[in-house]
């Protein structure tokens, strides 16, 4: 499993994305030339210490986004998932290390630059007092608008489309204080998709939906990945969720990858117990194929002998 | 104030994968409300294009018109009555010299410390509300007005300042204040409700402090104290006009220079981190400007009470326009205090009741009104 897990290293080349659920990760497709005109993905973090203050989240941790994949990070809570996606998204700047963005140090970029490159979905997003859909949305067009150029036809363009691929374009006059929860998660994704960035982070898009509204948000995430072919990193409580949606999958736990790969490939009771401390089953989801995490009943977990990391971490 | 209706609109959710792939684009487009964008949006050739919130702008423009209305009205009253047409002849230079007297050495820079002050007061209100998100995160309730205040007590009451020296040290109290709220509410940024809490720390402190300096005060200071602790714009002239004519034409630029980065800190740091703005230089920037603006205000004319507060939502309900609002802030802040002052005199006779007195009664009544209707909507 760890063979297979650790495959995605530095050399790996990209997916061609549209058919990224039956291609490898690095086994196959052509390398992708950035603009340095080497072999590396868009998005890496090189050997990271992430710390808030003093407390220290993770150690030297290198994580590769590989291109055009939908990666999914996944871990118990406090695993550092969404420390590692601040510092990719260079609002936490790590102590040592480096995050990369396009072989350039992701800090020493322009912030405007970064943001026509980079989009982020945080958890903490406050819609304004009295705003409505389209204006909210339009809010997205920021990085690429300035003084002189604060509306121009092309983002009218942009934000009608993001809203569209959203499927929000009906409420675009309405209050965003009046929608409802999942309605709500749409628009702050179409304000993201209106930065018209390659890629796109998005930290726990699905909590406080209701499974309707969490499959709905997911279902959207792939749409943009498989049809606009951006390249998405999102953090999900969902082990399921994100077996199923992911094109690869990163597991963390107290700040190290303890697996990454294709779900199909990683996904086993061995890693599940290592990362989450939970004896389980992993069968075949009978919709999609992809892994299923069955929990073990109480009794079977009760009896059994306590959860220890099998493998090395 | 509306009531959240969440039940609303969830036909799209149900539309599936296959029905909305199918769509063209030009249904896409008819999709989109012409109305769902605020606002015209200027275009010129070379891609320039300036967005303007129609609304807002017709606000504005009422609100100046009130404003130079009510200083021509101003102007005119007193216990010498001037016309208004004389107001203004004499404004352009025509009047004669006894009435030129009159308005340009005695009423006109009292009403130019009105306008000038009401206007820092409201876009220091402004943006200290959008800093903090919160409306009572205005310089009122953080202390800031205690701090100036302490500074001008300590310079009337321990040194018997003259005039210009009360200012400045209600300036420097003033600044002396901000930079504390900064400094104990800094914490990987200013978070709007740990700066609100500690500026209402502070201000109970200073509210301390300045009862001890007026209780120690003899009768003449403390006279002179109580009058410039209520907020007035009595015999105020050029003096006080240029210092802040200078610090508004040097930071109202700068302020609205930013003000799009501030609109996108409305939504929370993480996602106006993401967008591109450099969030920490940004707030640092704009907070600097509005703690000057309003020492510069409260020295010019006294703790001139509840216009920082109440501006900045009177123009936001005005021109229904999310965001800072922080022109139409400034204008109404400007209004207010003309015509506060206007109808002190108006009501009581010249120089009877300092101004502060009448923007307290008109901010208490509609700070209660607020909390009244944010109940009713129950966000209270």
């Amino acid at each position: 499993m760890r063979a297979d897990g650790k495959m995605s290293g530095k050399s790996s080349g990209t997916t061609s994305g549209k058919s990224s659920g039956t291609t490898r990760t690095g086994a196959d497709g052509g390398p992708h030339m950035n603009d340095q005109g080497s072999t590396v993905n868009r998005l890496s973090a090189e050997s990271v210490t992430l710390a808030y203050d003093q407390r220290v989240i993770a150690e030297q941790l290198s994580v590769e986004i590989p291109d055009n994949s939908f990666t999914v990070i996944v871990g118990p809570n406090a695993c550092g998932k969404s420390t590692l996606l601040r510092a990719l998204s260079r609002m936490l700047k790590p102590n040592q290390g480096r995050v990369l963005l396009d072989g350039q140090v992701i800090q020493s970029m322009p912030a405007k630059k970064v943001a026509r490159t980079l989009g982020l979905l945080p958890q903490s997003s406050i819609a304004p007092d009295g705003i409505t859909v389209g204006d909210l949305v339009g809010r997205g067009r920021y990085p690429h608008q300035g003084l002189l150029r604060q509306w121009s036809t092309e983002d009218e363009r942009v934000v009608r489309e993001s809203m569209t691929s959203t499927g929000v374009a009906e409420l675009a006059d309405r209050y965003v204080d009046e929608l409802s929860g999942g309605q709500r998660q749409r628009v702050w994704i179409a304000m993201a998709l209106a930065q018209q960035t390659p890629l796109l982070l998005l930290d726990e898009p699905t909590t406080y939906l209701d499974i309707q509204h969490q499959i709905d948000v997911l279902d959207l995430c792939a749409e943009l990945h498989e049809e606009q072919g951006r390249t998405l990193v999102a953090v999900l409580h969902d082990l399921n969720h994100a077996a199923r949606y992911a094109t690869h999958l990163i597991a963390l736990r107290d700040g190290s990858v303890i697996a990454e790969g294709r779900p199909s490939d990683i996904v086993t009771a061995e890693l599940v117990e290592e990362v989450f401390g939970l004896r389980c089953q992993v069968i075949d989801d009978p919709e999609t194929g992809t892994p299923l995490v069955v929990p073990a009943g109480r009794k079977a977990r009760t009896t059994a002998a306590p959860a220890a990391g099998v493998t090395k971490g | 104030m509306k009531a959240p209706r969440n039940q609303a609109g969830h036909h799209h959710l149900e539309r599936t994968q296959a029905e909305r792939v199918e769509r063209d684009q030009a249904e896409r487009d008819q999709a989109v409300p012409a109305r769902a964008f605020r606002g015209r949006t200027v275009r010129a050739g070379g891609g320039l294009s300036v967005r303007v919130d129609i609304r807002a702008f017709t606000v504005v423009a009422l609100l100046l018109v009130a404003a130079l209305t009510a200083s021509v009205v101003l102007i005119g009253t007193g216990d010498f009555p001037i016309p208004a047409t004389d107001v203004l002849k004499t404004l352009l230079g025509n009047g004669d010299a006894g009435q030129e007297f009159i308005v340009n050495e005695l009423r006109l820079p009292r009403v130019l410390v009105g306008l000038l002050v009401g206007a820092s007061l409201g876009l220091g209100g402004a943006l200290f509300q959008a800093i903090s998100r919160n409306p009572l995160g205005s310089p009122d309730v953080l202390g800031l007005g205690q701090g100036s205040t302490a500074g001008a007590l300590v310079m009337i009451v321990l040194f018997s300042g003259s005039a210009t020296q009360v200012a400045l040290g209600a300036l420097i109290g003033g600044l002396a204040t901000g930079f504390a709220i900064y400094v104990l509410a800094w914490k990987q940024g200013v978070h709007g409700y740990r700066l609100v809490l500690v500026g209402i720390g502070v201000a109970a402190i200073l509210t301390a402090v300045n009862g001890y300096l007026i209780t120690k005060a003899d009768l003449v200071d403390a006279a002179r104290a109580v009058v410039w602790m209520t907020g007035s714009l009595n015999g105020r002239d050029w003096a006080q006009v240029w210092p802040l004519l200078i610090l508004c034409a040097v930071l109202v630029p700068l302020v609205l220079g930013n003000a799009r980065g501030l609109r996108m800190l409305e939504m929370g740091d993480d996602v106006a981190y993401a967008l591109g703005v450099r969030v920490e230089r940004t707030r640092l920037l704009l907070l600097v400007a509005a703690v000057l603006l309003t020492a510069a205000a409260t020295a010019a004319a006294g703790p001139v009470g509840f216009v920082a507060l109440t501006a900045p939502q009177l123009a936001r309900r005005l021109t229904r326009s999310p965001g800072p609002n922080l022109v139409p802030a400034m204008c109404m802040g400007a209004t207010l205090l003309v015509v506060a002052d206007w109808a002190s005199q108006r009501a009581f006779g010249a120089d009877q009741l300092p101004v502060g007195v009448v923007t307290g009664v008109l901010g208490g009544v509609y700070l209660l009104w607020l909390l009244a209707t944010e109940r009713k909507a129950g966000r209270i």
